[in-house]
């Protein structure tokens, strides 16, 4: 890591990036109705405004010498040897950061404006956007773990209240809680990483960790490294804790094409690049990122292939996607530029996609069976055009930014040049395919084919329109970025050289295999899975409900390859038993035992109580009996 | 003239006295049957007294003596008052202080 400096000029005002979407939030949630008429114009402002704000910024930051400067805001806690200053670092991996929250988070704000209009809460929307989106440049800001771990409940927090924003709907309500329950899972281990930094180090800063981490035991190292993994897991949705994310579907759209899509469940790929120099000490690991990351990526993408709940089909995408990522980073120094890369890439073209399938969504009276479409593209024609231009992207067509990205991440992996290479590249590579297969999928059920909504399914009858220029305006802009954002990271505007004060100089790529012949199999690769999606979904009336009789692997794959099932199974079930033994246990025995303990006293009590007559005589007697007593007493110690 | 025909007289009054505690419900009775038993165990105390040598138990029997008279000064205030609101001096009568 480069010296830090501190900030000067527009750099030492870069608290109001956070500050901004906070007092939008604030003002929001505090106005109340009386801001119903302009709320979403304010809270798009701010944002806005943070944009503006965060590209002047990295426009000086790119004019510094060090390329790293230290914003020194306040002591957040001083206690005894803990001295926690509130503080920001704005360095280039931040400042990416910065500039994909709030570019993207301007869009969307921007779409939202339309999406949500009809919506009676719409200034609740928008106030805790605004407070996501606060949450969100704290957590990358941030200048210790401190800072990141409370970006990183707020985040949590901004992602639970939108997940519930329609919490009338008990699916909405229940989405809520499982993605908020199982990000705990994951803090847990962000928490004891953290407690562990403060109690070997005493400082959780990151310029004091990374400084003083190589003094560690391998040991103490390696644990802290997993911690901070499950913390990562947690909140991109990974393996084994993956099962939320598609669930959080039931949020507005704008929120899984912002949070769900292309900021905050990439929290996890930040955590360990901005974590790089404790991975760098720690094999073991990176070998468990690596393997999670391809694991996951499996996981997402079969799955994928299997929904016909459009935003699932995206989210199990976003799983997939994320999955990439963390291979990209568990390879080490050859992987972080790529996987951070492909993160950028990926948080344009999937925002776009999510837009887009908003847009369906909206002209299609908010259904989500994609067995319900067909058809469309002729009638929105705005949305196909920018929706298939994020397709592309996705699935890596050539020249297209997912094409860059992507296989960046593939000659990285291939680049260990040992037999695990060739597995991941493998499985990346298929990952790759399957992708193809399964968006293409998505393209033909909902784009082409037969209109299947004129049959007449549903409750009303739908009509499907263009969305309003307000919602289309930011699928167009994402839509560019979808198409150019790979070439300009890759190529043009090489962001290994941005952030190389992070990351150090870029290893020269052993290239076992030539790059050309790496981009020339992958794309065989996807044109097979495009080729599959033909034979199995193209070229074939799509029946309106889904088959029953299916491959047990196609129903292994709707069912998410049983990942709620062995939740439940393994944590649920076994947590439900224990606590119905524990009230069994209160019930009987502790309150059994307490409860019988006072009504023998209070029974015992007020049967004794009938002893006090209020007769002298008896109260003499009594005394006589005790005297006799007693002498007796006297009598047989003194004869014994 | 041995120690044991006191210690007898002793013991028959205070038993007498006992019983009269345990028996009568005339307060001033009581009070009286009270007496007999504190004069019980006076004689004794001056019984053994006299077979020691010693002037303690004589001291402690005085003692006795001079509680015992205050005592009765307090006791037949409150059997007055008792009387004078119940109009009886039956100490079964005056069981206020029951469960």
């Amino acid at each position: 890591m480069s010296e830090t400096l501190p900030a000067d000029g527009l750099l030492g005002w870069s608290w109001l990036l956070i500050a901004l979407p906070l007092a939008g939030a604030a003002v929001l949630l505090l106005g109340g109705r009386r801001t119903d008429r302009w709320g979403h114009l304010l809270g798009t402002a701010t944002v806005v405004a943070s944009f503006l704000l965060a590209v002047l910024c990295t426009i000086q930051l790119a004019g510094l010498e060090e390329r790293s400067a230290d914003v020194d805001l306040f002591t957040f806690i001083s206690t005894g040897e803990l001295d926690v200053r509130a503080g920001l670092l704005f360095d280039p991996l931040s400042a990416i950061f910065a500039l994909l929250i709030t570019g993207v988070g301007s869009l969307i704000h921007v779409y939202s404006i339309g999406y949500m209009a009809h919506d009676p809460a719409r200034r609740r929307f928008f106030a805790y956007l605004n407070l996501f989106v606060a949450a969100m440049l704290l957590l990358v800001l941030g200048n210790s773990f401190v800072a990141l771990y409370v970006g990183w409940e707020g985040v949590g927090l901004a992602s639970y209240l939108l997940i519930a924003f329609w919490y009338t709907r008990p699916a909405a309500a229940t989405a809520a809680k499982k993605a908020f329950i199982m990000n705990r899972v994951g803090d847990v281990g962000l928490a004891l990483a953290i407690f562990i930094m403060f109690a070997q180090l005493g400082t959780t800063s990151y310029e004091g960790v990374f400084g003083a981490v190589g003094t560690l035991a391998g040991g103490t190292i390696t644990a802290i490294g997993l911690l901070l993994l499950l913390g990562a897991c947690g909140k991109s949705g990974q393996f084994p804790l993956q099962a939320w994310l598609p669930d959080a579907m039931e949020g507005p759209t704008p929120v899984s094409a912002l949070i769900h899509a292309a900021t905050m469940v990439t929290a996890g790929v930040y955590l360990i690049a901005r974590s790089a120099p404790i991975y760098d000490l720690t094999e073991t690991a990176r070998t468990v990122v690596l393997a999670i990351g391809a694991l996951t990526l499996l996981i997402g993408a079969i799955a994928g292939c299997a929904y016909d709940d459009i935003k699932k089909v995206l989210a199990y995408s976003t799983v997939s996607q994320i999955g990439y990522m963390f291979l990209a980073v568990g390879l080490g120094p050859a992987g972080y530029v790529a996987g951070l890369a492909h993160l950028l890439a990926h948080g344009f073209f999937k925002a776009g996609l999510f837009l887009g399938a908003g847009s369906v969504m909206h002209a299609m009276n908010d259904q989500v069976d994609m067995r319900r479409f067909g058809g469309l593209w002729k009638k929105l024609p705005v949305t196909f055009v920018t929706f298939g231009l994020g397709y592309l992207a996705l699935i890596g067509f050539p020249f297209l930014s997912g094409y860059f990205t992507k296989d960046a991440i593939i000659e990285a992996a291939l680049d260990r040049d040992d037999v695990w290479g060739w597995v991941l590249g493998g499985v990346a590579v298929l990952g790759a395919g399957l992708t193809a297969f399964y968006m293409t999928r998505l393209m033909l059920m909902t784009f082409f084919g037969r209109a299947r909504w004129e049959d007449g399914h549903g409750s009303t009858p739908v009509n499907p329109h263009e969305s309003p220029s307000v919602m289309t305006a930011p699928m167009v802009v994402l839509a560019f970025g979808s198409v150019f954002a790979g070439a300009l990271l890759v190529s043009v505007f090489p962001l290994s050289g941005w952030l190389e004060p992070v990351f150090g100089e870029p290893a020269e790529a052993a290239h076992v295999v030539a790059p050309a012949l790496i981009g020339l199999v992958v794309t065989v690769v996807m044109l097979l899975g495009v080729l599959a999606a033909w034979l199995f979904v193209g070229r074939r009336e799509v029946p309106v409900t889904a088959p029953v009789r299916v491959s047990p692997v196609t129903r292994a794959a709707r069912n998410a390859l049983y990942a709620d099932t062995v939740n439940e199974s393994l944590f649920m079930r076994p947590g439900q038993w224990l606590t119905r033994a524990l009230v069994w246990v209160d019930n009987r025995g502790v309150d059994g035992a307490v409860n019988g303990l006072a009504a023998t006293l209070g029974g015992s009590s007020s049967r004794l109580g009938r002893a006090q007559t209020g007769f002298v005589r008896s109260y003499a007697l009594g005394m006589l009996g005790g005297a006799v007593l007693v002498a007796g007493a006297l009598l047989a110690v003194t004869a014994g | 003239m041995t120690l044991s025909y006191y210690l007898v007289l002793a013991a028959i009054l205070f038993t007498i006295g006992a019983i009269g505690v345990l028996v009568r419900r005339n307060a001033i009775v009581v009070f009286m049957c009270v007496e007999l038993m504190l004069n019980a165990v006076n004689l004794t105390l001056i019984t053994f007294a006299r077979s020691t040598g010693t002037v303690d138990g004589q001291i402690i029997a005085l003692f006795v003596m001079v509680v015992a008279a205050a005592e009765v000064v307090i006791g037949l205030a409150i059997i007055m008052s008792i009387y004078r609101t119940r109009r009886s001096a039956s100490i079964d009568d005056a069981n206020l202080l029951k469960y």
